[in-house]
């Protein structure tokens, strides 16, 4: 078992904790970077959507796993990112120009929404999201003149120094990247003070507010960064499927977001990463087993909202660390091994804790 | 005189619906002021309910009167089970983890429904089905007609229960301060598994209602949306307010309806809900209140 041993005060925010971390991560890196070399084109394809779904995994993770704010309608966020980008493309903006683009002007539409409602408590945050997703939905079929509706958009193919990244590898490796700036960002935002801000939010609203917080001026701010990087996100995710669909952007996938940072484990950057894997393989796996299932289960036409809906429930009542919490508990095993005691992991017992205005 | 009448048929259709849209969110308003939970199955509830309504009554063949009563102590037997055995063990939890609970609650409801009844729509006869009355040459729908004086009835039903019965009282304790309530000797765990039952309930009530008007079908708990509307203009905690607020979302529905280009109709809630949120968020019959520490 490592002992860390502080000598510094830097050590407590540094990034990586020990010369374990770097070694582990960056060998994940490599792997990362050199899998295309060896696998094939379909799997590096559904590896660009995971690493996709991971940028606004890490997006939401920063609202709800950080902040506890729960948001609704980060679809509507993909698909403004999506829509901003291929249109500049359409246009004739590069690439480069457009990706940022769209990140600002998703992270401009959250804070357009959030200011208003973040005044509230933060469960005005969950139904006004839920409401401005179905807005948005509804514009992208209607304005035509702009998002083409449900004709669909061709997603021009994106352009970088002049070398087209139209395929799946050229994706792959634009999204890697992506990745890893996020996920540095939200790293670097969350040792910082205004991370320790939104996290002084969510443990205690009252308690941040009396250390001189700005309530609604950190929950804007988080909003807007999560509502950007899932910007950034969907202008992946228009080159990712090519032709943007309307109706690809509705609440089923909104709660698809949300299964990530509960299932990958509340208040974990590594959480929003195993989320975004665990998400996209569901469906693959239905896909799999779909013919073999008894009783024709597999044919029904709900099957996938509801499986979503009972890894929710699933996650929620028994095991509320998600993934990253069973790999931490595997990893507490290993280390402590013949020691492991049945309280080790015992829940406390939790009571109602009132946010009521009185 | 033609357009009068026209406007006020409107008028009278959109507070039906409207009504609807109030009796879901009394459902949520009764959970949020006890528990401060916000139950985001409130409309697969409905739907729930409208089913068993529908079994009983086209299945086994109760008459309507019966099978509406049956229903609707079944769907609130289920809203007490679901309450002790799923919702007491998130107590305690941050409130999101209760939205997500809940939301993921109704896509299994959505889902057991489609497999229990499949996925057409279905309806039952009730007395009210495709009758009409003329008062003074304005012809009225008698299904509109019920939803409202059912609405009404329900309301004096639980206004009298909250302000005469001891149970009521109880919940009415219970939600303003469960330490206090505690204290007192009431069984606040039950009671909370009670005003789940009521909610259910009323959410039941409301799917027999709307049976007549619209069939049953498993997607008919996206009707939630509006009632969050409702809800949001009656201040998310005021009883009589989600009514005045789902009846004012009714009528401004079927106005957009009648003046809008088709497909605007579906978004008018959400652009009433967020205009609300934006300019008096809370809502029309707010509590004043300072925060508790």
């Amino acid at each position: 078992m490592r002992h860390l041993f502080r000598t510094d005060y830097r050590q407590d925010i540094a990034l990586w904790r020990h010369n374990g971390d770097r070694f582990w991560y960056g060998l994940l890196v490599l792997s990362v970077l050199v899998a295309p070399a060896v696998l094939g084109e379909f799997y590096i394809g559904e590896l660009g959507a995971v690493f996709i779904f991971a940028i606004a995994g890490v997006g939401l993770m920063l609202l709800v796993g950080y902040t506890g704010l729960i948001s609704l309608g980060h679809a509507a966020f993909l698909g403004i990112g999506a829509y901003t980008n291929a249109v500049l493309l359409a246009q004739g903006v590069p690439f480069l120009v457009t990706l940022p683009v769209a990140g600002l002007f998703t992270a401009l539409c959250g804070a357009a929404i959030g200011r208003p409602t973040l005044r509230m408590s933060g469960l005005y945050l969950a139904i006004a999201t839920l409401a401005f997703g179905s807005i948005v939905g509804t514009v992208f079929q209607k304005w035509t003149a702009v998002t083409g509706g449900f004709d669909g958009f061709a997603v021009p193919a994106p352009y970088v120094f002049g070398i087209s990244i139209d395929g799946a590898t050229g994706i792959y490796y634009v999204s890697l990247a992506v990745l890893v700036l996020v996920l540095f960002v939200a790293a670097n935002l969350l040792r910082s003070p205004t991370g320790r801000a939104l996290v002084a939010i969510r443990d205690s609203e009252v308690s941040a507010q009396s250390m001189g917080i700005h309530l609604a001026r950190y929950k804007t701010l988080a909003f807007a960064i999560s509502a950007g990087m899932t910007g950034l996100a969907g202008a992946l995710f228009a080159h990712y499927v090519r032709y943007l669909a309307p109706d690809a952007f509705d609440v089923l996938l909104s709660v698809q977001f949300v299964t990530i940072v509960f299932v990958g484990g509340l208040g974990s950057l590594r959480g929003a990463v195993l989320g975004a894997m665990f998400v996209r393989l569901l469906p693959q796996f239905i896909a799999v087993v779909r013919d073999d299932l008894p009783f024709g289960i597999g044919r029904l036409p709900g099957l996938e909202p509801s499986l979503f809906g009972l890894t929710l429930v699933l996650v929620i009542l028994f095991q509320p660390g998600g993934l990253n919490g069973m790999w931490l508990k595997t990893k507490q095993w290993f280390q402590a091994f013949p020691f492991k005691r049945q309280a080790s992991f015992r829940r406390q017992k939790t009571y109602a804790r009132s946010e009521r205005l009185r | 005189m033609e357009d009068a009448a026209r406007i006020l048929q409107l008028v009278v259709n959109g507070a039906a619906s409207g009504c609807i849209y109030g009796l879901i969110a009394l459902g949520f308003v009764l959970i949020y002021k006890a528990t401060e939970m916000v139950n985001f199955a409130q409309g697969d509830i409905m739907m729930l309910g409208g089913f068993v309504a529908f079994s009983l009554i086209a299945w086994f063949h109760l008459p309507y009167w019966i099978g509406a009563l049956l229903a609707v102590i079944i769907t609130a037997a289920f809203g007490y089970a679901l309450d002790a055995i799923v919702l007491r063990r998130v107590i305690g939890q941050p409130q999101f983890a209760v939205v997500m609970l809940t939301l993921g609650l109704g896509f299994i409801f959505r889902a057991a429904a489609g497999i229990t009844w499949g996925y057409d729509s279905v309806g039952f006869n009730t007395p009210f089905t495709n009758k009409t009355v003329n008062i003074g040459g304005l012809v009225l729908g008698e299904d509109n007609l019920s939803i409202i004086v059912g609405t009404l009835l329900l309301c004096g039903v639980l206004y009298l229960f909250f302000s005469r019965t001891r149970i009521g009282i109880a919940m009415q304790a219970a939600s303003q301060n469960q330490l206090a309530a505690y204290y007192m000797g009431i069984p606040v765990r039950t009671i909370f598994s009670l005003i789940w039952a009521i909610s259910a309930g009323v959410a039941c009530l409301a799917g027999i209602l709307l049976s007549p008007v619209s069939m049953i079908d498993v997607n008919m708990g996206g009707l939630a949306i509006k009632a969050f509307a409702a809800a949001v203009i009656g201040g998310f905690g005021s009883i009589p307010g989600s009514l005045v607020g789902g009846v004012i979302v009714g009528i401004v529905e079927q106005f957009a309806g009648y003046k809008l280009p088709a497909g605007f109709q579906e978004v008018t809630s959400n652009v009433v809900l967020l205009l609300m949120l934006f300019i008096r968020p809370q809502g029309l019959f707010a509590e004043r209140m300072g925060k508790r520490v």
